[in-house]
């Protein structure tokens, strides 16, 4: 891609640096807590602070880049993952990082979701799920379940809610993880591999919006009397355990964990390699600017011009 | 900057077209071919060839066509106007028509003039009237002499070969400029597929059809420089044109008639180290081109009309956020899917207004192909300079035609565009009440350590989110006035013709050629008539209101509705914003080019009004 300035060394990037203004999230809602777990794996990780990229689309979860001190837009409702496709495929030096909720994401983005996975585009895409729409205050969201009451289904929400982890498997995106904002630690290590992760990642996270949906995640929570139930991973140590262990290279497998009932498993379902966009568009643009040579854009135009006499 | 808001365009013809028009020649100097056929019989090719010989022979040619919109193909015409004076339009009615079956002459006989020639196929046409107009037929049998000429497996393919070959011998062409490029054409298929070619050719070339023609139709070549010109159609123009003006990245969707730019660019922006990217829809491909253009690229993207509208919501960002983007529409007959494969140019409000809240943007629109390319770098040029959306509004006509037109002058215009990744300083604020807009694209370090979030809620002018009304009415004013600049160096269009009198055309887009034509027509007859044409459509150069001033009747030409309250699209702005009651329309939909005699007809109703 078109030749890009190279920045001088960073510092050593720290909490502090990361830290932007105070998030104006409600006390005790759960996104507090996927902020200060993405801060500590970006300071594990010492991404070069300017090259570290936050995008957002419209949502209490989408504010997002506004509490990171660090490169950033907050675009359009649902549109958070084209715009991350067009700068990832654009500017491959940059760490692009994708935030929002159930609405933005499963919703008005929907179809986004499904292209950016089936293209695996190399970039990381964490979604704060509350199974409501927070911003607009209290409207049914496409994950809230059936019979969950909100003002645009006073008698209880009727239409079955869509599986994110389904659709994610199905979708074709290679890792697709899911945690809950409760459990900080296990968020921060499933981050940390979605990162690294070369393509498009995906984290689900079960994040409270206490105001709207309290207690919608507790039978995931230890500390509210639930189960956090975590996904045993193969660890191709030929013990017997091994055997019912899952691998997570496998996709139908991945399939049959994320159709259990709620509130199901947490863990990494997929995380397999296939080439990126990334990768297979730059190969064209490397095989194309070998056979142009040293043909300056203005010698290429010439030489169509030419053709056209 | 005055020279950079209209790259070494060909301008200046406005001013001296009128004084060195030849009228006594005209009739010699021009003919209107039209083929009509299927489109499987290869007539685009025809055409195209013509149109590439007329590049080459210093001659002018504007060419004209209609693709069915079914893909198994169907009736398809392509009309050539040739010419060795100034080819303003494809030309209102034909001198030559050739009818490849029966429901071609039935359909087409009436584009031919009083007097003019038909050529029909009599292996496929069975019925003529012969007694009709005036008209001469002549009936070869095309289909038989290509299949004798050729003979073999190809059956009637290359009827069109054999058909350009009548047609050069008809109109005294040259054929070794034909040949070389029926080689150019074919010669990389096979030895055998050319030779195939110039088979059919020849038995054209050498058919005695001159016995059955009585006069002269030699077209003598152009008197104008004899530099090669070159041929192509008005996306294809467009598309090298923003390549030349540092477009590396871009977006888009299919739709008729803007693919071929997205599907050009697709295969050529590797070449040069970029990228474009097929979405899943325009939300999706205006959003991948908003990503690109915050990166620190030139990006671009695309559509037509309906397309458009779904890209709305993020051109209104674009202009909050201040970020460079260029959006191509190329208009075509609508609303919803209308008339996908027609010409209209009924998007001009959409362009401008078509997005909530006041979100000022920059709109131009080419007049022929050859602008198509000037105006896709001057987009380039606004889109950088200003930091805003800037629309080009191009149509179908523009889109598939193909013209003729002297080579640009790369060596002045090619640029190149890299994102500026230097490090900011701490006092840095991208939206300065006064100043430029200064992105800073991701990868800039900030020497204040603070990092900027772009947004689309409203800001101050560091960015940061505000909801203060002192702030909105300031930033709503800081992007109106940032656009009304751009006006100031916008020059004032030429005026073709005297500078005051009775009636001034005013057009805009692809109704340049047939309103040009019409106004100097309208001054051979003594009328007292000029024209303007209107390339920046938003903002509006200065100044407009003192040619209007110096006219009675003011009649804007386009092909959009006179809507509910009796005016075009352009002609509601150009009387909301003069005030001048003497502006008035003449519009239509039927989804065809404007024809002279429209024009004229509509100059004609107006004179008898205010008499
Ligand atoms: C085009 C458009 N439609 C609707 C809205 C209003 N809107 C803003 S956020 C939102 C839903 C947010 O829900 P979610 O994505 O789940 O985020 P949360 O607030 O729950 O974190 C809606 C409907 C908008 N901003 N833009
Ligand atoms: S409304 Fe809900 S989701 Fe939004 S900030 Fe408050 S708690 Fe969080
Ligand atoms: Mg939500």
């Amino acid at each position: 891609m078109s030749a890009i300035v190279e920045a001088p060394e960073p510092k050593k990037l720290t909490k502090k640096m990361l830290t932007a203004d105070h998030p104006t999230w409600c006390p005790g809602c759960g996104d507090f807590a996927v902020l200060a777990a993405f801060f500590k794996v970006l300071e594990k990780l010492q991404i070069p602070h300017e090259k570290i990229c936050t995008i957002a689309g419209i949502g209490c979860s989408s504010r997002f880049p506004y509490f990171v001190n660090g490169h950033g837009i907050h675009y359009i409702h649902g549109r958070a993952l084209p715009l991350a496709s067009g700068v990832s495929l654009s500017r491959p030096d940059l760490h692009v990082f994708a935030f929002g909720g159930d609405g933005d994401g499963y919703s008005i983005g929907g179809n986004h979701l499904d292209h950016a996975a089936r293209k695996n585009v190399n970039l990381t895409y964490v979604v704060m799920d509350n199974f409501v729409y927070g911003l607009t205050k209290k409207q049914t969201s496409p994950t809230s379940p059936v019979g969950y009451k909100s003002k645009t289904d006073p008698m209880g929400a009727v239409d079955q809610p869509i599986n994110p982890m389904t659709k994610l498997v199905n979708g074709g995106a290679t890792f697709v993880a899911r945690t809950h904002a409760t459990q900080v630690k296990h968020m921060m290590e499933v981050f940390q591999r979605a990162i690294e992760h070369p393509g498009f990642s995906v984290v689900e996270v079960l994040s409270e919006c206490i105001i709207f949906y309290p207690g919608a995640f507790d039978e995931g929570n230890p500390r509210k009397g639930g189960e956090f139930n975590l996904i045993e991973e193969k660890q191709w140590d030929d013990t017997p355990e091994d055997e019912a262990r899952h691998d997570v290279t496998n996709k139908s497998d991945a399939y049959a964990i994320a159709c259990e009932e709620f509130p199901g498993r947490f863990g990494v379902f997929l995380e397999h390699d296939r080439p990126t966009k990334n990768q297979l568009e730059q190969r064209w643009i490397d095989s194309s600017m070998e056979k142009v040579g040293d043909a300056t854009p203005k010698d290429l135009i010439a030489q169509r011009f030419e053709g056209m006499k | 900057m005055s020279s950079t808001a209209t790259p070494a365009s060909p301008e200046n013809t406005d001013a001296s077209a009128s004084g060195s028009d030849d009228s006594s020649d005209r009739e010699l100097q021009n003919a209107v071919i039209r083929f009509a056929g299927n489109s499987q019989d290869g007539i685009q090719s025809i055409g195209a060839f013509l149109a590439k010989l007329a590049g080459r022979s210093a001659r002018e040619v504007m060419t004209y066509m209609t693709i069915p919109s079914t893909i198994a193909g169907g009736p398809s015409i392509f009309q050539v106007h040739l010419g060795s004076g100034e080819v303003l339009s494809p030309g209102d009615e034909a001198d030559f028509l050739f009818a490849f079956y029966q429901h071609s002459y039935d359909d087409h006989l009436n584009s031919l003039k009083d007097g003019g020639i038909c050529i029909y196929d009599t292996d496929h046409v069975e019925e003529v009237k012969k007694d009709e107009r005036g008209i001469l037929h002549v009936g070869l049998p095309i289909t038989s002499i290509t299949v004798e000429a050729i003979g073999g497996s190809a059956r009637d393919r290359g009827k069109n070969i054999m058909v350009l070959g009548l047609v050069a011998q008809i109109f005294q062409l040259s054929r070794e400029k034909l040949s070389t490029l029926i080689e150019k054409q074919f010669g990389r298929k096979g030895e055998g597929v050319f030779r195939n070619a110039m088979l059919a050719f020849d038995a054209g070339y050498a058919y005695a059809v001159g016995d059955l023609l009585s006069g002269d139709f030699d077209l003598k070549e152009g008197t104008g420089a004899k530099e090669g010109k070159m041929t192509t159609d008005g996306n294809t123009a467009l598309t090298y044109g923003l390549l030349a003006g540092g477009v590396r990245y871009g977006a888009g969707y299919p739709i008729t008639p803007w693919s071929s730019i997205m599907e050009l660019l697709r295969s050529e922006l590797p070449k040069y180290g970029g990228l474009f990217v097929q979405a899943e829809d325009e939300l999706a491909a205006v959003s991948l081109a908003m990503g690109m253009s915050f990166a620190g690229h030139l990006a671009i993207t695309g559509s037509s009309g309906p397309g458009l509208s779904l890209k709305m919501e993020a051109l209104s960002y674009a202009t909050m956020a201040e970020l460079p983007l260029i959006i191509v529409n190329v208009q075509r007959g609508g609303p919803s899917t209308g008339l996908p494969t027609s010409v209209e140019q009924s998007d001009l409000m959409q362009a401008i207004y078509g997005s909530h809240g006041d979100s000022p943007r920059i709109v131009i629109a080419p007049r022929n192909v050859e602008d198509c390319f000037y105006v896709a770098v001057e987009a380039c040029e606004l889109a950088k300079k200003y930091s805003c959306p800037v629309i080009i509004l191009t149509d179908q006509a523009l889109a598939t035609r193909i013209e003729a037109f002297k080579e640009p002058d790369l060596d002045s215009i090619v640029v190149e565009v890299k994102p500026d990744l230097s490090e900011r300083p701490a006092d840095w604020s991208p939206y300065p009440i006064d100043g430029a807009t200064v992105h800073a694209p991701p990868g800039s370090p900030m020497a204040g350590g603070k990092y900027p979030v772009v947004t689309g809620l409203e800001h101050d002018e560091w960015g940061h989110p505000s909801g203060s009304p002192e702030v909105h009415s300031k930033m709503n004013a800081r992007r109106r006035e940032k656009i009304k600049k751009v006006a100031d160096n916008i020059p004032l269009p030429k005026v073709c013709g005297e500078e005051s009198g009775d009636t001034l055309i005013v057009g805009w887009g692809s109704t340049w050629g047939p309103i040009r034509e019409a106004t100097l027509r309208a001054q051979e007859k003594g009328l007292s008539v000029s024209s303007i044409h209107i390339r920046h459509v938003h903002p509006l150069a200065n100044g407009l209101e003192t040619i209007f001033d110096n006219f009675k009747d003011i009649v804007v030409v386009e092909m959009n509705d006179e809507g509910l309250y009796g005016n075009g699209q352009l002609a509601t702005l150009l009387r909301a914003r003069y005030c001048n009651p003497n502006i008035r329309s003449v519009c239509k939909t039927d989804g065809l080019n404007f024809k002279i005699k429209e024009i004229l007809a509509g100059i004609d109703a107006g004179a008898t009004a205010t008499s």
